[in-house]
């Protein structure tokens, strides 16, 4: 078995197909040849390169970080990103929300029968790009083909590792009353992304997914002696249910002002068209930080340094509970609840 | 964003409460028929910027909420048949029929799906000649018009294969019935902006004349609210009942002429059930003779079973605007939008569902 890392870029036809057979999950000569052609040239790493059933890690002497996240996100590309990004920054925003330091990724790939070669090789350097940018490793996985039309063409399945390097104890328990809301950008662009193209919809200003690592911008803010209470991704349910979570679960009330929220002004325009509140459409780049009061102007500063947090600003503060509701003074300058959007908004994005 | 921000803004908003406060001298109590106006209402908490002997109670102007079960349950017999493909929008799919609704249709195996454009369900159908496709038209005369698009293009293409469950419903008559019910406590209305940029506004004039009511035609934006509720306080101070439109930069007098030519072509106007009001003559509109090929109803008959609404959901109450949804026992406990008990909880449109959705913050003090 070579030890040489491979190129990285994949100049050989990872098989005499032009389409993914079932054969090439059925672990055979194909499967192998899709390995050695398309993952491991994208993903090398020694820890990879060992090519065993699993990787083997060193220790740490801190405490660990550890989640998982699925992808079955509809159309596969979307402006902005696709399913490859999605699925590589989805877990390191995971494990950035905890605090820790993104190091090693799993990456699972359910793929279904005749999806194009170029396809998957685009997503595999998309993988390629988002990890590198984020610092973490792909150091295991696993392939699986499914039937035509058992599937969307790709599923992702990712699981990674961080380590936490402080002891702050970073969550909803740690949140008090008089903390300040930090939000890190503007809200609502990859849910109105997507959707944009499932349903054919053109606007002036195209719009973009927010689709980015936010380890950078989470390390710096501790690196700072930020002392963070809680950090939440704005994914499923958009900022709206991210808020509700933590109010829920901390016990106290959280309250936002609307005209502190950025929403840019086609995913505002989309939003009207479609009836739908910017604060309920996800995100795949912006997060929520609770930080104490008098830390929350230096919060910003740090976070607006960052390329992915220029335009993070605060929002909002937490009020006593113990009734969990987060209530929006709107632009009227009425306060009402925000609640989580009730059933599917936009189906199949993430 | 341009013609959105200038009728959200707080200056304006306080200016119109400020002078609906200094016209009124008396207890008013006015209707907002439309179910967009009461979300707007809802949400930006309009009626607490209103002087307190302003009462706003809100209207039948939810086309989901008023769809009767029977319909419900005849839409879930369609798409339990192997060959339909039925079609409808999104909140049509969570309203609770006898035994099911929709989405459960679904998850056992009926092909249902969600459209945003009943063309689009015209679209599924010529692209699948093997199914038949249905859509589940449900709407006031805002929606009337696109469905009508639907069954007119379907027949200018020839299509055998699709048609229309219609429980398209019209205000007019709801209006009246709402005036003419006993105990009836309603002193103005706000007539919904959108279905009176489609018909225009003068088929209110004699409904204004006959029950001696104000009708301002009003928008959905806080600003649009204010300013349709000081049109309508200060005729009702000054006595007058008149039909004003406060909403010209979407509506004219006479409506929008080729969409209403476009209903007049494909339905006809038929007595109605309404969820809550009770059968309504001359309130709906059905499939004109000329369209027969393409009504669902006609096409699958289907016996009518009686359906009993859940005894405790009070959402003939609230949609006649006799009670507020936060009246009911049932509010946020035994009913909410995950598992309603009536349709009202469920519709974007649906008093019960804004209630929940907004004011959760203060159920004592809502008014």
């Amino acid at each position: 078995v070579s030890t040489v890392n491979p190129p990285v870029v994949c100049p050989v036809p990872p098989s005499d197909y032009p389409h993914v057979l079932l054969a090439h999950g059925g672990g055979g000569r194909l499967t192998r040849r899709l390995i050695d052609e398309v993952f491991r040239p994208a993903f090398g790493n020694p820890l990879l390169d060992r090519q065993h059933d699993g990787a083997v890690l060193p220790a740490s002497p801190h405490r660990l970080a550890f989640s998982a996240d699925s992808f079955v996100v509809r159309p596969l590309f979307f402006p902005g990103g696709d399913i490859g990004t999605l699925a590589v920054n989805g877990t390191v925003n995971d494990l950035a929300m905890c605090g820790a330091r993104p190091l090693y990724l799993s990456a699972s790939f359910v793929i279904e029968e005749g999806l194009p070669f170029e396809k998957l090789r685009r997503v595999v350097a998309s993988m390629t790009r988002a990890a590198a940018a984020a610092g973490v490793q792909v150091v295991t996985g696993d392939t699986k083909v499914v039937d035509r039309g058992k599937g969307d063409g790709l599923y992702l399945s990712t699981a990674g590792v961080g380590a936490i390097e402080h002891d702050l104890p970073i969550g909803p328990a740690a949140v008090r009353p008089g903390d300040a809301v930090i939000l890190s950008g503007d809200v609502g662009r990859h849910g109105m992304a997507v959707m944009a193209v499932r349903e054919g919809l053109a606007f002036e200003t195209p719009i973009e997914s927010d689709c980015a690592p936010l380890a950078g911008p989470v390390l710096a803010l501790l690196a700072a002696g930020v002392e963070v209470r809680c950090l939440r991704d704005a994914t499923r349910g958009g900022l709206a249910a991210v808020l509700v979570e933590i109010a829920e679960t901390a016990g106290v009330r959280v309250h936002v002002g609307e005209a502190a929220i950025p929403v840019a002004g086609p995913v505002r325009g989309a939003c009207e068209v479609l009836g739908i509140d910017p604060l309920h459409v996800a995100c795949e780049g912006r997060f929520v930080a609770f930080v104490p009061a008098d830390q929350a102007r230096r919060a910003v500063d740090v976070l607006r340094a960052h390329p992915v947090s220029a335009r993070a600003c605060r929002i909002g503060e937490v009020e006593p509970g113990p009734d969990g509701l987060v209530t929006m003074t709107s632009s009227v300058g009425t306060r009402r609840v925000i609640d989580l959007p009730a059933g599917e908004l936009l189906p199949r994005i993430c | 964003m341009k013609h959105v921000d200038e009728y959200r803004d707080a200056a304006a908003t306080a200016t119109l409460a400020k002078a609906i406060s200094r016209t009124v001298t008396r207890p008013w109590t006015v209707m907002e028929v439309c179910g967009g106006q009461t979300h707007a209402i809802v949400k930006y908490a309009l009626d607490e910027l209103l002087p307190g002997v302003v009462t706003l109670v809100h209207g039948p102007g939810c086309p989901v909420c008023v769809t009767p079960v029977e319909l419900i349950d005849r839409a879930v017999a369609l798409a339990d048949r192997p060959a339909v493909t039925l079609c409808s929008f999104g909140d049509m799919l969570r309203v609770p029929g006898t035994r099911h609704d929709l989405l459960a249709a679904k998850a056992a195996g009926g092909d249902v799906r969600v459209v945003y454009s009943p063309l689009d369900a015209v679209r599924l159908a010529a692209d699948n000649p093997a199914r038949h496709v249905v859509f589940f038209a449900v709407g006031f005369e805002t929606t009337a018009p696109t469905t009508a698009m639907a069954a007119f293009r379907a027949r200018r293409l020839g299509l055998t294969n699709f048609s229309l469950l219609s429980s398209h419903v019209l205000v007019p008559p709801a209006i009246g019935a709402i005036l003419s019910a006993p105990g009836n406590r309603v002193q103005g209305f706000l007539a919904a902006g959108h279905v009176c940029t489609v018909m225009g506004y003068e088929e209110y004039v004699p409904l204004a004349a006959k029950y001696r009511v104000p009708i301002v035609v009003t928008g959905f934006e806080p600003v649009d609210i204010l300013r349709g509720i000081l049109a309508c306080v200060r005729q009702l101070e000054d006595g007058r009942v008149e039909v004003e439109n406060e909403y010209s930069r979407s509506v004219i007098r006479e409506g929008n002429r080729p969409a209403r030519e476009m209903i007049r072509e494909v339905f006809r106007v038929v007595d109605r059930q309404w969820r809550g009001l009770g059968t309504i003559p001359r309130s709906g509109l059905g499939l004109a003779d000329g369209y027969a090929a393409f009504d669902a109803e006609r096409r699958f008959p289907l016996a009518t079973v009686s359906a009993d609404e859940p005894a405790e959901c009070i959402a003939g109450l609230v949609l006649r605007g006799a009670k507020k949804p936060h009246e009911c026992p049932a509010f946020g406990t035994r009913c909410t939008p995950e598992r309603p008990l009536g349709a009202p909880m469920v519709s974007s449109e649906g008093a019960c569902a804004a209630y929940h959705r907004y004011r959760r913050l203060r159920p004592a003090a809502t008014r």
